[in-house]
């Protein structure tokens, strides 16, 4: 491999920013000064390549330096790790929170996704328009900002909701939700320079702690949570209960007691238990934990992998973001515990890039915990040794998919893999991984201190354990509920307070964009795996979506094919140009000029083929809420009355 | 004198049905290879002889009794008792409209079968609308991850843009291209290591390209035309080629393939010289070849002009 670079010199922020991340350049031969004894030996091949999964953070750190990925920096870059440009770029132009155009340093993301455009986020999005020029317009009067449409920011228990990242050292973050277009214009005011300094006895984290000013100031996690602190909770017991940032709060309230009771059970007792406790993934798939555990411990190839996916994108889901923010240690010990189970020693942890509050937590769980001897060697005198990265996502739904997650840490475009092999067998860096979603590794605490049949007594036969759901829409109460399964989504409504008086529901999405749209009089559907898919539903990751009559279904249902149009990865065809193709049809459906019965057909022979052919969930998936709409909903149905419009 | 014979270790016979026709192959054979055995055919577009499936392209799948979703044919390792269906009507269906999808977004007109798969599974890209007008040089280079333009729905986006034609040795047409990965994977890990190009952008927007979209004679590029050599679309051409279809000379009836050995070094590699009306047209290279497996060099693949001088007086 002879790389040839630009020769371009990047300035000393770039340069700093990188060698933060990697560490100063060895020689020349790594992107450092080139000196005469270079020149004596290679420096190549496999141990030159080994640290390509450090691209996304070097990629990041520049991103967060300066604001955007300069060809310099991105050369720099490239020598350190010895990446291929040409692939590089690839990776860089996947994300959509990198830049590789100068933009400004503070970049407005205003969600106009699903939940927010139920709470009006077209009308702000048209204002802001008006405001401050078109999206992307870095010339406006605001020039020391930027403002950009962004999918779902995770936030919709606040829709509609805008997150603002300004570049520094350290980079800040502030988020408007709900936000009114004078908030979100507020948020793209820079104000003069704030140089708080940091807490002194802060770990140190990616983003400065105290916000941007401009911003509303974000409420505790536990807000997200109308249930906080209700006896009887299982998973949200400790969201605002405990002080997030602090270790010794959280072992006072029984943290890392599931850990020592794990270590007293062995590996195989932990996945015994979990295999008793019938838990299955929350991520969308519902895949039974403790079958994956047993597979990967099983490998005999080695190391073993660990990876939390915490990508949580789905439009509509943010019970993650509320566990990781509310709970951080929870996850932390939880992922101790899997690593434990399946052999592994090293975990990853990758989290989506719109999550600056949960990132902080984290970072500062995992350093208190490290601190402790929580992590690291010899865990707690076990003799088990064990450590947590995190890595961060850029803007790429796709990279929730399990195997997409893995290219993306291992510094490759985040594409899903073809399966099988699946992960327990060859997965991230090509070794035995179990991947699991942040809220399916938290219910592995519970089951390690009630022990697996006791766990599997809550809940119905078919699916066992408590759930978290993200309800929002246009319901009085949007937030994360916890409710054993068996409850039926009326239950579930009537506890988040249900749509405004004098309104009706017409419509529940279930599952988020991949799931599926049920009608306001089918509300005694059970919440569960089995009673969603004996309706035809799926629970997914657990998205309530209510709209009530005001919404206008058409608009969304563009704004969901929109969504999976950007979103593809662009890998397979049927998904990458049934996603246009799906995309094309609904605007012609919505805009009422085109044949009714041609367009049907034309998105039912493109969803079908998406279905079958596509590669991954994401193609699999981006019809089913659609066709949900127009077969249970009647969105686009022939009005009764006019029959001609049949014929046509 | 010995003749060499390749040993490789037995491999296990398993048991699979193709259409009802049961046959017998190697343990870790593709089910694209238990097809051929059976003598049904797959359409493929990104599988190449020469490379490791990546299954992109997605028109070879086909329907396996008991999967949820249809599998490619082209890197599906057949497991015994597998009982597969090529010519169902969920088969039929995902051919045709993969056919549809990738005939209204790109320009298949030069690539080989297109239109007869088209006839046979009677796929109708038109049914999306008009195309919509090429897009400006440099446009989807520009493109940014996670956004686009809202379409109106009056006409079918496609991937159309002027061809690069920035060296004299060969254009890269993008808008003939499907995005099936084999220049990526012959340009770099698989073949020729050079990684000049990757592909950036995403969805839609996804597109072959050097860093930050540079000239070829500005990337990492070597000339060896090993991307070419796996185009499945034409989208990659010798300028030689690309020149003559512009002028409607291109006339592969009339052409005339004579497999020779390359003359410049002492490696050996087969080239396959492609002469219509007694000129070098193009340079193939057999991919069966022991010592080539359809790769070459710059000097075999373009340095044949010294062949041609003539004298013109």
């Amino acid at each position: 491999m002879d790389l040839r670079f630009l020769d371009a010199v990047p300035d000393s922020l770039e340069r700093e920013a990188v060698d933060a991340v990697l560490g100063p350049a060895e020689s020349g031969w790594d992107g450092g000064e080139r000196r005469a004894g270079d020149l004596r030996y290679a420096r190549g091949g496999h141990a030159a390549r080994a640290r390509r999964d450090l691209l996304l953070p070097a990629l990041h750190a520049v991103n967060d330096r300066t604001g955007w990925i300069s060809p310099a920096a991105l050369d720099y870059i490239c020598r350190r790790l010895t990446v291929p440009p040409a692939e590089a770029y690839g990776v860089a132009t996947f994300y959509a929170m990198f830049s590789l155009q100068a933009r400004p340093a503070r970049v407005v993301h205003v969600c106009t996704d699903i939940a927010c455009a139920a709470k009006g986020a077209d009308r702000i999005r048209a204002e802001l328009a008006e405001r401050l020029g078109p999206p992307g317009d870095a010339s406006g009067e605001q020039a020391g900002a930027i403002w950009h449409e962004s999918p779902c920011l995770g936030l919709c228990e606040r829709a509609p909701a805008a997150l603002a990242l300004e570049a520094g050292s350290p980079p800040r973050f502030a988020v408007a939700a709900p936000a009114r277009a004078e908030d979100i214009a507020a948020l793209m005011t820079p104000p003069p320079v704030d140089t708080t300094p940091s807490n002194g006895h802060r770990p140190a984290t990616t983003f400065a702690p105290s916000p941007l000013s401009g911003g509303t100031v974000e409420p505790a996690p536990s807000a997200a949570v109308p249930q906080a602190g209700v006896p009887g909770l299982v998973l949200l017991r400790r969201i605002g209960v405990v002080d997030p940032e602090s270790l010794d709060d959280y072992r006072a309230h029984g943290g890392y007691a599931a850990l020592r009771q794990a270590l007293r059970l062995g590996p195989a007792g932990v996945i015994r238990e979990v295999v008793e406790s019938g838990l299955v993934g929350r991520g969308g798939a519902a895949f039974p934990t403790g079958r994956k555990w047993e597979a990967t411990a099983r490998q005999p190839a080695s190391p073993h992998y660990l990876v939390c996916n915490a990508d949580e994108s789905e439009p509509g889901t943010f019970k993650d973001r509320v566990l990781m923010e509310g709970d951080p240690f929870s996850v932390i010990e939880a992922m101790t515990i899997a690593a434990y189970a399946t052999g592994a020693e090293k975990g990853y942890l990758y989290i989506r890039g719109e999550y600056p509050r949960a990132l902080s937590r984290l970072e500062n769980a995992i350093a208190r915990a490290r601190g402790r001897n929580l992590l690291g060697r010899d865990i707690l005198g076990s003799g088990f040794d064990f450590d947590v990265e995190i890595r961060r996502g850029a803007g790429a739904y796709i990279c929730g998919e399990e195997t997409a997650v893995f290219n993306s840490i291992e510094g490759r475009r985040g594409e899903p893999r073809s399966k099988p092999p699946f992960p327990v067998e060859r997965g991230l860096f090509g070794r035995p991984t179990t991947i699991n979603n942040v809220e399916t590794l938290v219910n592995v605490l519970p089951i390690m201190l009630m022990g697996g049949p006791a766990y599997a007594r809550i809940g119905t036969g078919g699916s066992t354990g408590p759930k978290l759901f993200c309800v929002s829409g246009t319901v009085s109460r949007p937030g994360v509920y916890e409710l054993p399964f068996g409850a039926t989504l009326r239950d579930l409504l009537e506890l988040s307070g249900g749509v405004a008086e004098g309104r009706e529901i017409r419509a529940v999405l279930l599952g988020g964009a991949a799931g599926a749209f049920v009608r306001g009089d089918e509300l005694d559907i059970p919440l569960t795996f089995e009673g969603a898919r004996a309706a035809g539903a799926t629970l997914g990751s657990g998205v309530v979506l209510v709209l009530d009559d005001t919404v206008d279904l058409a608009s969304i249902l563009v704004r969901i094919a929109a969504f999976f149009r950007d979103e593809s990865c662009g890998q397979c065809a049927p998904c990458r140009v049934g996603t246009v193709r799906q995309e094309e049809a609904l605007r012609r459906l919505a805009g009422g000029s085109a044949s009714r019965r041609t367009e049907l057909r034309v998105l039912r022979d493109v969803g079908a083929a998406m279905r079958d052919a596509s590669i991954c969930g994401l193609g699999q998936t981006a019809w089913n809420a659609v066709e949900s709409a127009i077969d249970r909903l009647g969105v686009f149905a022939a009005p009764t009355t006019d029959t001609t419009e049949e014929a046509r | 004198m010995n003749t060499p014979v390749p040993l490789a270790p037995p491999r296990r016979l398993v048991d699979v049905t193709v259409d009802g026709q049961e046959v017998r192959v190697p343990e870790g054979a593709t089910i694209m290879q238990a097809c051929a055995q059976t003598g049904v055919s797959c359409p493929t577009l990104c599988y190449g002889d020469t490379l490791t499936p990546k299954n992109a392209c997605r028109i070879c799948v086909v329907e396996v009794e008991g999967a949820r979703t249809l599998a490619p044919a082209c890197s599906r390792p057949v497991e015994p008792g597998m009982a597969v269906r090529t010519d169902s009507d969920r088969v039929r269906h995902a051919r045709r409209t993969v056919l549809e999808l990738l005939g209204s977004s790109v320009d298949l007109s030069t690539t080989p079968q297109a239109q007869e798969w088209m006839e046979h599974y009677d796929a109708r890209p038109e049914r999306f609308g008009p195309r919509a007008a090429p897009a400006p040089m440099g446009e989807r280079d520009a493109r940014r991850a996670g956004e686009h333009e809202p379409p109106t729905g009056a006409v079918a986006e496609t991937v159309e843009q002027p061809a690069k034609i920035d060296n004299d040795l060969y254009v890269r047409d993008y808008g003939k291209c499907i995005l099936c990965y084999k220049c990526v994977d012959a340009c770099g890990e698989q073949w020729q290591n050079t990684f000049a190009i990757g592909v950036a952008g995403r969805g839609f927007d996804a597109r072959v390209s050097t860093e930050h979209d540079v000239a070829l004679p500005d990337s990492a590029c070597v000339y060896c035309g090993n991307c070419i050599e796996v185009c499945p679309t034409g989208a990659l051409s010798f300028k030689s080629e690309f020149d003559m279809r512009a002028e409607g000379t291109w006339d592969e009836s009339r052409q005339r393939q004579t497999t020779t050995v390359c003359t410049y070094c002492g490696v050996g590699c087969n080239v396959t010289l492609h002469v219509q009306d007694n000129e070098i047209v193009k340079v193939t290279s057999p991919h069966d070849n022991p010592v080539t497996h359809g790769n070459l060099c710059i000097k075999g693949r373009f340095g044949f002009q010294h062949v041609q001088q003539r004298r013109h007086d």
